[in-house]
């Protein structure tokens, strides 16, 4: 496919669906799908063809609306309106265009602080393209950037708009995604990969499934321009094997580009060749550690090995490796599109662009969205999540995952940005965002979180494979009121322990949820120790009698 | 051969390039606590028991992973990393059953003398004491998981010096096992060469050889120096 051609396609791609009366768009994301999305589709399908109107209306899937938990979402295009809950007999109003009358009750307020406080660039085709047809992503512009960068620019060129862009490392860390991608274009290698991090594994956390399911060609053509940029000529995507619907749509995408020749050899007729297969994996955690990703792939057991080398110097089979996250990639053909300088515009000094969280737990609107980094918390939580439901208080936001800390509300205010959740004891992590009301017990998350971890620990390293397990134990300990002030002391011994001493990120930060819980709810830990009480009154103890009995070892 | 020269606890040594701040520090006298490495077999940075301070480092170190380089001004001993190194023995006491006192190398064990040099005399942790098996289905040797401490120096001899790769571990964080070929017992693994290897770089009495009492084994710990040098130097020294 040449650059012409791309035009031409979109020009008739947009032409045909101007032609139609009307588009609607079912969502088919993971979240309204298993509220029943697939048999509402259905249902509009059929009742497109029961009335003989398919040359007038058409219904195709599309990613995550956002607002999964009053799913399933439906948008109609000719009004842009969006309807919750909607079921299969309700197909009859939207094909005939009666959906603005008939389900007004359910006709969701674009104006709500859910839609508007919101700002989308790696989301912005996610409910407005269907992901499984390519030419829906080519009528929004797809594959541009690619040509642009191609036929344009030179690698070095590439990389200097990314570096400009100021665009960070999405998978939590923050690296600079600029100075990553010079670095392994700097290698004097002729073999380079480019591998994109798909193993998203933090509980609660859904943005890197959301994104593969609502727009992959985003992300395969953000992994093209990197391999360009760079000098690779493969690339792979290592998702995990539990998102089946994303690596369905990522096969099919992948084999439609290759179709159009945007994938493959001589991409836009261009001496550039750029390949991708999917590697799946197969349920570890610590699978998402950039150097036990990479031993995944190469086929060996999942454990990460010492760093340095940096997978930029040595990675995949001992060669210069690009590893970035889905979200980072999601981001590249924006930025190569409309320039590394428009994108600087948005977010904070150090904390360029967008960031997209996940939200979940005890809030109102549970899904999926998009703010400029910066954005505060109490943003986040009380106007675009709608609040904490049944007027109970906000107690904590998690973020970051197991690696990450818990946020008490005299932080609500601060702009959420990489620097900021640094400095009270979080980090952005990926973008999972849990909720937690005042029914919720400070020491039961830190216990579930180091249950995960103790979990997933590979077992490579003492600290991280035996501490996780201890300090498991004594956080069970303190929800049973089997616990006393020295067990404390010790937890807080095998926190530093783990986080100085352990071999990768996993072990490093497992004591964090800990820690940022011991900081700002120690009187929770006392009150379970001391009174044997939980103030959320989440977990059963055993009355005072039995205080300050010693376990013998 | 470049030289490096640098500062270890305050004595200034040299070591070449590309040589590991453990192996300098070893060659000058000073004794890192490991378990995990062992001469002779590649390293892996396992057991994070000689992990040092680098001054201008933000992150401790680990000094068998670590290539040295000039001017570095490394301290083995401070009281942070003794307590470190303190708190992962005494997990490894706690993760599985060491029971010295009915153990084939109870006097010879490294683990042991790990304990006795940190002045370990009590265990703060609580044990676990897991119901682990003990093979001994192979003929000569035997296995105890009670006191395996899961460094993968068996793996590694068996992989890099006599090229079976028997070993190799199954499951993962606390219930990794270490097994031979995919699980079978070890008396009917087929990759197995009997060689022993694995059992002489055994830290603890967890590989064993049959036929030994409580405290008789006895590991001959030069015999991979005296393979290695001999595969690489050509010279059978002992």
């Amino acid at each position: 496919m040449t650059f012409e051609d791309l035009l031409e396609q979109q020009a008739k791609e947009i032409a045909r669906q101007q032609g139609l009366r009307e588009r609607i768009y079912c969502c088919t994301a993971a979240g309204c799908v298993s509220s029943g999305a697939d048999a509402i589709k259905k249902a509009i399908d059929e009742e497109i063809k029961a009335r003989g109107v398919g040359a007038e209306v058409e219904c195709c899937g599309t990613g995550c609306m956002g607002l999964c938990s009053k799913g399933p979402l439906v948008r109609t295009q000719s009004d842009g309106t969006i309807y919750a809950a909607v079921t299969p007999e309700d197909a009859g109003a939207l094909v005939a265009g009666q959906g603005a009358n008939l389900l007004a009750d359910r006709k969701l307020d674009p104006q709500a602080d859910f839609f508007i406080k919101q700002e989308k660039i790696v989301l912005a085709n996610s409910g407005t393209v269907d992901p499984e047809r390519l030419s829906d992503y080519i009528a929004a512009g797809g594959y541009q950037a690619l040509a642009r960068a191609v036929m344009e620019l030179t690698p070095q060129q590439v990389i200097e708009e990314v570096k400009r862009s100021g665009l960070r490392g999405r998978g939590g860390a923050g690296y600079s995604t600029g100075l990553k991608w010079e670095l392994v274009a700097k290698q004097p290698v002729d073999t380079k990969y480019v591998v994109c991090n798909a193993d998203e594994g933090d509980p609660g956390a859904f943005m890197d499934r959301s994104i593969l399911e609502g727009d992959p060609h985003r992300v395969l053509e953000g992994m093209a321009i990197a391999g360009y940029a760079v000098g690779a000529q493969q690339g792979y995507i290592y998702v995990r094997g539990e998102y089946g619907l994303a690596i369905q749509r990522l096969q099919a995408a992948i084999k439609q580009a290759e179709r159009e020749r945007l994938l493959g050899s001589r991409i836009f007729e261009d001496n550039f060749q750029f390949r991708i297969d999917l590697r799946i994996g197969a349920g570890a955690f610590v699978c998402g550690e950039e150097t036990a990703l990479i031993a995944s792939i190469e086929g060996k057991r999942g454990q990460p090995r010492q760093r340095p080398p940096y997978p930029p110097e040595s990675g995949l089979w001992g060669k210069p490796t690009l590893l970035n996250n889905v979200e980072t990639f999601g981001n590249i053909a924006p930025i190569v599109a409309k320039g590394g300088d428009w994108f600087a515009t948005i977010g904070t000094p150090t904390s360029k662009g967008t960031k997209v969280f996940a939200l979940a737990g005890k809030i109102e609107n549970t899904g999926l969205i998009e703010v400029p980094m910066g954005t505060s918390l109490r943003t986040i939580v009380f106007e675009i999540g709608g609040g904490i439901p049944e007027g109970r208080a906000f107690k904590a936001a998690q973020t970051g995952g197991p690696s990450g800390g818990c946020i008490p509300p005299q932080f609500l205010d601060i702009p959420v940005d990489y620097e900021s959740l640094h400095k009270i004891g979080s980090i952005m992590g990926s973008g999972g965002l849990i909720v937690m009301d005042d029914t919720s017990c400070m020491v039961d998350v830190a216990r579930f979180f180091m249950d995960f971890c103790m979990d997933e620990s590979c077992g490579k390293c003492i600290p991280c494979r035996a501490g996780t397990v201890q300090m498991h134990d004594i956080l069970q300990r303190i929800t049973k009121g089997e616990a006393n002030e020295n067990d404390v002391a010790l937890l807080e011994q095998l926190a530093k322990l783990l986080r100085e001493t352990s071999l990768c990120g996993l072990g490093q930060t497992a004591p964090n949820p800990v820690m940022s819980t011991l900081n700002y709810f120690s009187g929770e830990y006392e009150a379970h120790i001391r009174d044997h009480r939980c103030p959320a009154g989440h977990c059963v103890l055993p009355a005072a009698a039995s205080s300050n009995r010693e376990v013998q070892a | 051969m470049s030289v490096r020269t640098l500062e270890i606890d305050g004595k200034a040594v040299t070591g070449v390039a590309g040589q590991s701040i453990f192996s300098v520090a070893w060659d000058n006298g000073i004794h890192i606590p490991r378990l995990c490495h062992v001469g002779g077999v590649s390293d892996v940075g396992a057991c994070r028991l000689c992990m040092v301070e680098v001054e201008g480092q933000r992150k401790l170190v680990a000094a068998c992973m670590t290539p040295v380089e000039e001017g570095m001004v490394i301290r083995t001993n401070t009281e942070q990393l003794l307590a470190h190194r303190r708190l992962i023995v005494e997990l490894l006491f706690a993760e599985r059953n060491h029971i010295c006192a009915v153990c084939v190398v109870n006097g010879a064990c490294e683990l042991q003398d790990l304990a006795a040099s940190l002045g370990i005399d009590h265990v703060r942790l609580r044990y676990r004491f897991p119901t682990l098996s003990v093979d001994t289905s192979h003929e000569r040797f035997g296995l105890d998981h009670n006191r395996c401490v899961l460094c993968s120096r068996c793996i590694r001899v068996c992989d890099e010096v006599e090229g079976a790769h028997t070993w190799d571990f199954s499951g993962r964080g606390v219930n990794s096992l270490l097994i031979s070929d995919l699980g079978e017992a070890w008396g009917e693994s087929e990759s197995c060469t009997s060689c022993g290897k694995c059992v002489q770089v055994c830290p603890t009495g967890a590989l064993f050889a049959k036929g030994k009492m409580v405290s008789e084994m006895r590991k001959d710990r030069r015999f991979l120096k005296y393979i290695v040098t001999a595969r690489e130097k050509h010279e059978w020294v002992r």
